[in-house]
């Protein structure tokens, strides 16, 4: 995953190659690294603070309340990787849902409700793709638009009221695997599945290649616009399951679903060392820095801790990750 | 990684030695819609001042957005506190039902106060609301009229468009004005909305102003929005032709009513919701009172309550309404 790899031998040059890091330095020194001690200090930090925190049954619940959010971000991780950026998913989450919660309440059977759904996030991604491949504009730009365009259809869709969930649907987050909620499970299983993809397959390969020189990347014979769509696509259905998992787990839908969870998903990417610019960053980080998060906000509510200390402790994480990053970075790449 | 494992098995033993925990005096936790709001600082002093009274461990907790999801990791962070009583206003009328069934599974009491899970009632154990709401529209109406001698143009100044309170009021004054005689000379010109927010409020307080000159009452049933209302009023010195009346803190709404901006408006006591709630509580807790549709009891300084259907409690019958002559008793 260096990009030692990719380069050339520096010998060409003349100069000495620098010497092989030792396999200590390439284990430990790594963002994600930070991201698990920061995790550990958390939960130990936590369960000083509230003698109600160390259960894990408790722990898993909360998680619950943000599994899917992970989720999405698992797969925004691979999109930043490969250069770009994706700000809709959560929009996407309340338009899929929104679409999937009216389709049942109008009559349409659940499994056929939910392939529509899906279908919605699939072309919700497709039209993200459309604008950022083809007409070669800014992924930032072009899905902050669709953020705000897919929930105000999500609006147009289900109004100011909220749409009810058939009850045989609801209650994702009470179906237990092994004690464990479903929705933590999917998110486990995307992990593995999405870090094996990442990082062992040639398709991920081909994605940190992208996001570290687009054109070098191109000249190499990589298709870069075949593998942005796909991650794009990839981010749009998830989004929708995210959704549709949502929805399951309040058993209702308003077009306000994950407002502003958008945000909520680049910092996870962020925190578990993911580089904003591209080219750097593993699923193991995200996973690492979903779970931290939770820690850190579920360990300060059950704490009563005001809302402002907690976005203070969040910020003041953000930035420390932030700060690590380039640092270990700028040291080992370069 | 064994350090890891090794905190992992200290969390199991210590989560099960938490849910053992003996709790002495009952403990109520009141979940507000937000922190930073005022208005919550007086329920969450009736609940303090009730607590010294009746022996309970009170605390306040609130997310820091009212978006619809965000108080149901404060939900879960109580229920695994185990506190005997949730007291909340709920952000949203459908998106709390599952955290509130597991909060009631659990044991809890659970109960909506200063906002109801509407059409959701069984998700929550009773609800306790200021006043009926069905009064509220047709009081401001009277109100409204009484100050412009029922006659000419009005206008609504709401919070957002959603807010399901304010809705349930102007729809009432809608019908209220089409459907009373009383009020057949009285034209509601325009409805908007500035968002609960000072700013949007006086922007579309200035509008009306600006498009409709004949306008002689302006009604802002939200507490923001009088008070941004009297601002624009005061300051361009048109008191004596917009009326401006609605739902207000006596203690923002003072100094308009002491230099003639504002004649009267009307509120409920918020004080008055927590000390029932935490009365209400300790006697469905100790046995004393059945949380049963019919029943009453008596709490001091508010008299006798009824449950009344859908296990819904009201503090007061009517509105109160504040002017130059009583404005000075009430200090929240």
């Amino acid at each position: 995953m260096s990009a030692a790899e990719t380069s050339p031998p520096a010998n060409v040059a003349g100069r000495e190659s620098a010497p092989p890091r030792p396999l200590w330095h390439l284990v430990l020194v790594r963002p994600e690294t930070l991201t698990l001690v920061l995790l550990i200090l958390g939960v130990i930090v936590a369960s000083r603070l509230s003698p109600y925190f160390l259960d894990i049954g408790y722990i898993l619940r909360s998680f619950a309340l943000s599994a899917e959010i992970a989720l999405v971000a698992l797969v925004l991780t691979m999109v930043i990787i490969a250069g770009e950026i994706d700000l809709s998913p959560a929009a996407n989450m309340a338009l899929s849902a929104c679409i999937f919660a009216w389709a049942q309440a109008s009559g349409v059977p659940i499994p056929l409700a939910v392939l529509l759904g899906l279908l919605a996030g699939l072309a919700m991604g497709g039209v993200n793709a459309f604008f950022v491949i083809v007409m070669q504009l800014p992924s930032i730009i072009v899905t902050i638009g669709t953020l705000i365009l897919y929930r105000g259809l999500a609006q147009i869709l289900a109004g100011d009221r909220s749409i009810r969930i058939a009850e045989g649907f609801i209650g994702v987050d009470r179906i237990l695997v092994l004690g464990v909620p479903l929705p933590v499970v999917v998110f486990v299983l995307a992990a593995i599945v999405l870090a094996l993809v990442l990082g062992g397959t040639i398709f991920g390969r081909q994605i940190y290649q992208i996001g570290t020189n687009e054109v070098a990347a191109r000249h190499a014979g990589i298709r870069s616009r075949r593998i942005k769509l796909i991650l794009f696509l990839m981010i749009g259905v998830v989004a929708a399951i995210a959704g549709i998992m949502t929805a399951s787990r309040l058993g209702s839908v308003r077009y306000d679903l994950a407002l502003g969870k958008e945000l909520e998903m680049v910092l996870m990417a962020m925190l578990g060392g993911t580089y904003i610019f591209g080219g750097r960053g593993t699923i193991p980080g995200t996973f690492l820095a979903a779970w931290l998060l939770v820690v850190v906000s579920t360990g300060m509510t059950v704490a009563n801790l005001l809302p402002a200390i907690q976005m203070t402790v969040l910020g003041i994480l953000l930035i420390v990750s932030i700060i690590a990053t380039n640092f270990i970075y700028s040291r080992t790449q370069r | 990684m064994k350090t890891t494992l090794a905190i992992l098995a200290a969390g199991l033993m210590l989560g099960t030695a938490g849910a053992t925990y003996a709790q002495d005096a009952f403990s109520i936790v009141y979940i507000g819609k937000n922190t930073g709001n005022p208005y919550f600082d007086s329920i969450t002093g009736g609940f303090v001042d009730a607590c010294v009274e009746i022996g309970c461990q009170f605390e306040f907790v609130a997310p820091a957005t009212a978006e619809a999801t965000s108080q149901i990791p404060f939900i879960e962070a109580q229920i695994q506190r185990g506190v005997d009583v949730i007291a909340i206003a709920p952000n949203s009328p459908d998106a709390l039902n599952q955290v509130l069934d597991s909060a009631k599974a659990a044991g809890i009491l659970v109960m909506t106060v200063n906002g109801d899970l509407v059409g959701n009632e069984e998700h929550r154990d009773a609800s306790i609301l200021p006043v009926d709401f069905t009064k509220t529209g047709p009081n401001q109406v009277e109100l409204a009229g009484s100050l412009i001698g029922y006659e000419g143009e009005i206008a609504i100044l709401s919070a957002t468009t959603e807010a399901p309170d304010q809705n349930t009021w102007i729809a009432a004054m809608n019908d209220t004005l089409a459907n009373d005689p009383k009020y057949a000379n009285m034209k509601l010109v325009a409805t908007v909305y500035g968002d609960d927010q000072p700013e949007k409020s006086t922007a579309e307080m200035e509008a009306l102003l600006a498009n409709y000159p004949n306008l002689k009452a302006v009604i802002a049933p939200t507490t923001v929005g009088i008070a941004a209302a009297a601002q624009v009023v005061q300051s361009r010195g048109i008191a004596d032709q917009v009326a401006v009346t609605g739902l207000g803190l006596p203690s923002e709404m003072r100094d308009f009513i002491k230099d003639g901006t504002v004649e009267a408006f009307q509120l409920w006591s918020p004080y008055n919701e927590g000390v029932l709630a935490a009365y209400f509580a300790k006697g469905v807790l100790d046995g004393s009172i059945k949380n049963e549709v019919g029943e009453t009891f008596e709490v001091p300084n508010l008299g006798t309550i009824t449950i009344d259907p859908n296990n819904m409690m009201n503090t007061q019958a009517e509105l109160t309404t504040f002017n130059a002559e009583n404005i000075d008793d009430f200090d929240f």
